[in-house]
């Protein structure tokens, strides 16, 4: 039973065979059956194999060996899989929530000619997702990692006659592979330290390392430069925005739910190592944190639905590194599933929006579509109250659940996590009452043709709605006498961890008074934006118009892109056309030539040599061979 | 004996082509390169995966001064036979679209330096292997010469003369060795071994740079390169392809064999200089291919850093370097050839190279563009192409000398995306322009090779281990020596 676990990859491997060589031949109808019945195949085995850990008691970790993959002298990496709570949870969330946006996309992309291409970039997507999350050493994990992220550039610059979206292909890619290059040295220092990749092998050692040792330091650090470029952190977060120019449930899926969380997934499967590097662990709360603020206060003045929505997964991936950061591994990954709901489900919803639009993405030109598009403002409301942290919806445990960590261990980090929540509820209400409600602001010729969705895509926004809605059921917070199901099931994978961290509960009456506070807080803000953008009636200012300083070096995000084209992408190729015309062409070459024509000059006879003819060349060549021989016989 | 029929049939093939071959020429040259794939593919069914030395063929050549005709296969060798014998059919096949002036001189040619090549990765003597070294060159400088583009004459004699005074420096450091050997002398290699390891540490650094120049200017390791951009943008396309395809495997396949065990401890004196020269071209090279229009010269940096990356991990001097290099040597050799197949094919659909004359082709020939995604992927390495395996291990090899060269190194991969995506980006994607609105998807000779190379990327990159299986045991016998 457990050898199936082959299966999961396989199915949108055979999809990605099929609808990719085939895909000129093939009916959109039929690609389309093809790539979501692959990923509904993986599902149900997904589901097969998670019914069967959840039975097997303590036996819930098993390897799968495929075949040898690459060895050289004491190293050697297997292609084998790993399935266990966690890649299990992984499994779930990637084939289930990757189903649904199948389903979505049959729809979504129906009337482009791209159509079977999309699909089989997706299947080859979910194959190396699922490879990423399967893998039993951390070369597989890379391979998953690396193949990704071609994917996530196949995908981002689908529409490729359009530069802009070509250079944001490219910009995730490039930015990928400096924290990949992190990644790699950190598979190194492990095979250099464990003199094997394998998961089994390293933890079983490092259990005996004590706490800080510097290799272990360097270690974890050198694996989270890694998931900074894969989940989008400070400073490696800017290609996350700019890779909305792919089409929408490539955001969802990709840029929301699964990809990006990478990082997350690496570090707690890793989870052993961070524990035994507390330096670490605080280095990667930080940034956690800091990202999860600093993105949000981005995703104020953001215009674009789907800017707002990625500077608002760049921020939620922030808490799930804080919480990462705490040790609370295990509400990482509740936050990681919940986030995959919801976020899902508003990506979804804005691609209901855009497409009813026309194409249209920014929300000072949408309003009052509430009643045009029933479905898809009921869903999108509920995905907003779900990431908005209000209960009983399942963004309100999950970040509920961090935030009483953060508090426990530092009180700093708290205030931020808060304050970064009350940020997220204002602008994700602002984006739903800029988006629903008021009166349309498009042109007439928009208006009329504004219709809900069909069915292909309206169904998978129902069925996100309810996960979101009922996601938090599965970790439900001991205050309220329940049982944290998750945690219970991933126990086995962050036992050693949970017996080296430092026990910091708190009572149940703190926990009773945070949440409460956080609920008031949230409710506060949310009237305030209602206030402003719906009884008010306020519209953010149209482009060229000026803003205070502060607003906009907001609305400009930072600078950040600027800044970095100006202090690293301009300067290295100025450095490299000098490398060109000066140093190479002028001074190692001119060196070069130098000397040749010194030698030339000095020795009229080489000039011959120039001549050209065939026989003179032979017959140097047989010359100094005859001389050579005439040398050594001497 | 198989070993002395591969070095003979291109050699009576070649002569073949030259006198008898006329119109019939790449015809001619084709079956018979891949005759020789056939001897090769036989000789590999027969392979024992052990560090012997195997199909040896050892008769005197001129006694008196200890020369012989030796020649074997062992398993770095055997690796090397197949990138030859199997680029080679497909450099011919390549040229399928071209039309060359005296084509049986052309293909002739193709097939004499397919036989010192084939000479050169397989001689266990001394003087052999230099006259097989010497030999390799004189095909390919006529190719240069008598088919290249504008400017030949100039370019090719550079690169004759430049490469010339490298293989004399090796000249004067194995006939030092040579007088070394004991009684009447001898040019074999395990004589050659004995007498350099032998020999104490100011000699051996002194033969380390004869035979170093040598190797070093063929890959080329900055700043020995000036040579080579120059040489691959003027040569005509297959001979492009032989020199970075096979050609430059010479020198690092020199490095493996003649020179790290040859004086081990001026290697263990200069392997950090080595490295330190081979990464900082990788750098240079990645930043300088980043500013080219050409495509073609684009292609002769990026090979340069790739080169480097592999010089890099032979002087690690650690099993993962070295088969790691091993392995690179037959990836990178399909991943260029592709390269420059793809460069052509363009350069032949709109007689231009310029990259910014390009754009829009993926709309017109998207199986075009697919091709050259798949071997882009192969080129920056990724996993489950042909191009992972060799640089993970490199890197991995170059992290245990150093973790801040492996850092340096290793940026390899980010510099690496940075110029092929943007290469692709403005070859393939955007708007179709003037040059490229007639852009025909690729032809059946065409579609056979691009078919056969996306093939390799992905075979050898998903399932590696046949090929570091056949290495592996001539390897460690060889650092054996060398640690």
């Amino acid at each position: 039973m457990i050898k199936l676990v082959a299966l999961v990859p396989l199915f949108p491997l055979l999809g990605f065979i099929i609808t990719g060589l085939f895909g000129k031949s093939l009916s959109k109808t039929f690609a389309g059956i093809v790539a979501s019945g692959a990923i509904l195949l993986s599902f149900i085995v997904s589901l097969l194999l998670f019914i069967q850990l959840n039975e097997a008691g303590d036996n819930v970790s098993h390897t799968v060996k495929l075949f040898d993959w690459i060895s050289a002298g004491k190293f050697s990496a297997d292609l084998s899989l790993l399935i266990d709570p966690l890649s299990s949870v992984f499994l779930l969330v990637i084939t289930g929530v990757g189903f649904l946006i199948h389903v979505y996309s049959t729809g979504y992309m129906h009337d482009d000619e791209g159509h079977n291409k999309f699909f089989s970039y997706l299947n080859l997507f979910v194959f190396f997702m699922l490879l990423l999350v399967l893998g039993s050493n951390y070369l597989v994990m890379f391979v998953g990692w690396e193949g990704v992220g071609l994917c996530s550039y196949l995908l981002i610059g689908f529409w490729f006659k359009n530069t802009n979206y070509n250079n944001a292909a490219k910009k995730a890619f490039i930015m990928n592979r400096i924290g990949d290059l992190g990644f790699l040295l950190g598979i190194f220092l492990i095979y250099v330290t464990f003199g094997s990749v394998s998961y089994d092998e390293v933890f079983a050692q490092a259990k005996f390392y004590t706490a800080d040792e510097p290799v272990l330091i360097a270690i974890t650090l050198l694996l989270f430069i890694g998931a900074m470029g894969k989940s989008a952190q400070l400073p490696l977060y800017t290609w996350l925005p700019d890779a909305m120019a792919g089409p929408t449930p490539v955001s969802a899926l990709i840029h929301a739910a699964t990809m990006v969380t990478a990082g997350i997934y690496m570090i707690a499967r890793s989870n052993i190592l961070y524990t035994l590097a507390p330096v670490s662990l605080h280095v990667v709360a930080l940034i956690g944190v800091i990202t999860a603020v600093f993105a949000a206060t981005i995703g104020l003045l953001q215009n674009d639905i789907k800017k707002v929505l990625a500077y608002s997964t760049v921020s939620q991936l922030g808490y799930m590194f804080l919480a990462l950061g705490l040790g609370a591994y295990t509400s990482a990954v509740f936050h990681v599933i919940t986030h995959a709901f919801f976020k899902a489900l508003l990506f979804l919803g804005a691609g209901s929006v855009i497409h009813a639009m026309g194409g249209e993405q920014d929300i000072r030109k949408m309003g009052g579509l509430k009643s045009h598009l029933p479905t898809t403002f009921a869903t999108f409301l509920i995905g907003t109250i779900a990431i908005s942290g209000i209960p009983p919806l399942a963004g309100f445990f999950s970040k509920d659940e961090i935030l009483a960590h953060a508090f426990a261990h530092n009180k700093i980090f708290w205030l931020l996590g808060v304050g970064g929540s009350v940020l997220t509820a204002f602008y994700m209400f602002r984006l739903l009452f800029l988006t629903f409600y008021g009166k349309f602001r498009g042109t007439h010729h928009q208006e009329e043709h504004l219709h809900e969705s069909p069915k292909s895509i309206t169904i998978p926004l129902v069925v996100l709605a309810a996960l979101a809605v009922l996601g938090g059921l599965i970790g439900l917070p001991e205050a309220f006498h329940a049982k944290h199901l998750l945690k219970a099931f991933l126990s086995p994978v962050f036992a050693a961890s949970d017996i080296r961290m430092l026990p910091a509960e708190i009572t149940h009456a703190t926990e009773y008074a945070l949440m409460a506070l956080a609920i008031v807080i949230v409710f506060v803000v949310v009237l305030l934006a209602r206030n402003k953008y719906v009884i008010k009636g306020e519209l953010p200012v149209a482009d060229g118009v000026a803003l205070s300083p502060i607003s906009k070096l907001i609305a400009n995000k930072y600078y950040v892109d600027e800044i970095y084209d100006a202090l690293i992408v301009k300067p290295l190729h100025w450095i490299s056309g000098i490398f060109y015309r000066v140093m190479d062409i002028q001074m190692v070459d001119g060196f070069v030539n130098f000397i040749g024509k010194s030698v030339v000059w000095s020795s009229g006879v080489l000039r011959l040599a120039q001549t050209g003819k065939i026989g003179y060349y032979v017959f140097v060549m047989v010359l100094s061979v005859a001389l050579l021989l005439l040398y050594i016989s001497i | 004996m198989l070993t002395a029929i591969l070095i003979a049939l291109p050699f009576v093939a070649g002569l073949l082509v030259i006198t008898k071959g006329g119109e019939q020429s790449k015809r001619i040259a084709l079956i018979a390169s891949l005759i020789e794939l056939v001897i090769v593919g036989i000789m590999l069914s027969q392979f024992q995966l052990n560090a012997e030395s195997q199909f040896v063929f050892n008769y005197p050549w001129i006694p008196s001064l200890g020369i012989n005709f030796h020649v074997a296969v062992d398993g770095i060798s055997m690796l090397m036979l197949l990138l030859t014998a199997g680029l080679t059919p497909l450099i011919i096949y390549s040229s399928f679209g071209h039309q060359y002036s005296k084509p049986q001189n052309f293909y002739g040619l193709i097939l004499l330096m397919q036989m010192a090549l084939i000479g050169v990765f397989t001689a266990l003597d001394g003087f052999l292997f230099y006259i097989f070294w010497e030999l390799a060159l004189i095909p390919i400088y006529f190719i240069c010469l008598l088919w290249g583009g504008e400017n030949r004459a100039k370019i090719t004699f550079k690169f004759f003369l430049y490469t010339m005074v490298g293989s004399l420096f090796m000249l004067v450091a194995l006939i030092y060795l040579y007088q070394q050997t004991p009684g009447s002398h001898s040019f074999d290699i395990s004589a050659l071994y004995a007498a350099g390891q032998a020999l104490d540490l100011n000699a051996q650094r002194g033969v380390f740079w004869g035979l170093f120049l040598a190797f070093a200017i063929k890959m080329p390791i900055f700043p020995l390169h000036t040579w080579q951009p120059d040489t691959y943008t003027v040569a005509p396309t297959q001979g492009t392809m032989l020199l970075s395809g096979i050609m430059l495997k010479m020198g690092i396949y020199g490095a493996i064999r003649w020179l790290l065990p040859m004086v081990p401890e001026g290697v263990a004196a200069y392997a950090n200089l080595a490295m330190v020269l081979a990464i900082i071209g990788i750098i240079y090279a990645s930043l300088i291919a980043w500013v080219q229009t050409d495509m073609k010269r684009l292609i002769a940096y990026s090979s340069i850093a790739h080169v480097g990356l592999i010089a890099a991990g032979v002087f690690s001097l650690n099993e993962q370097g070295v088969s790691g290099a091993v392995f690179q040597m037959l990836s990178h050799g399909i991943n260029v050839f592709a390269l420059f197949f793809i460069a052509d094919m363009i350069e032949q659909r709109t007689k231009t190279r310029l990259m910014s004359q390009l754009g829009g082709v993926r709309t017109i020939a998207p199986k075009f563009a697919t091709f050259f995604m798949i071997i882009m992927m192969g080129s920056v390495a990724l996993p489950l192409t042909n191009g992972f395996p060799g640089e993970f291990l490199l890197l991995n090899g170059v992290y245990q000398t150093s973790g801040m060269y492996a850092l340096f190194a290793g940026i390899t991969i980010i510099l690496g995306a940075v110029y092929m995506l943007s290469a692709y980006q403005k070859s393939m994607l955007g708007e179709i322009s003037a040059a490229t609105e007639n852009f025909e998807e690729p032809k059946a000779h065409e579609s056979h090779i691009l078919w056969i190379c996306a093939g390799l990327v992905v075979l050898m990159g998903v399932y590696p281990k046949p090929l570091f299986k056949i290495a592996e045991p001539a390897i460690q016998q060889l650092l054996s020596m060398v640690n």
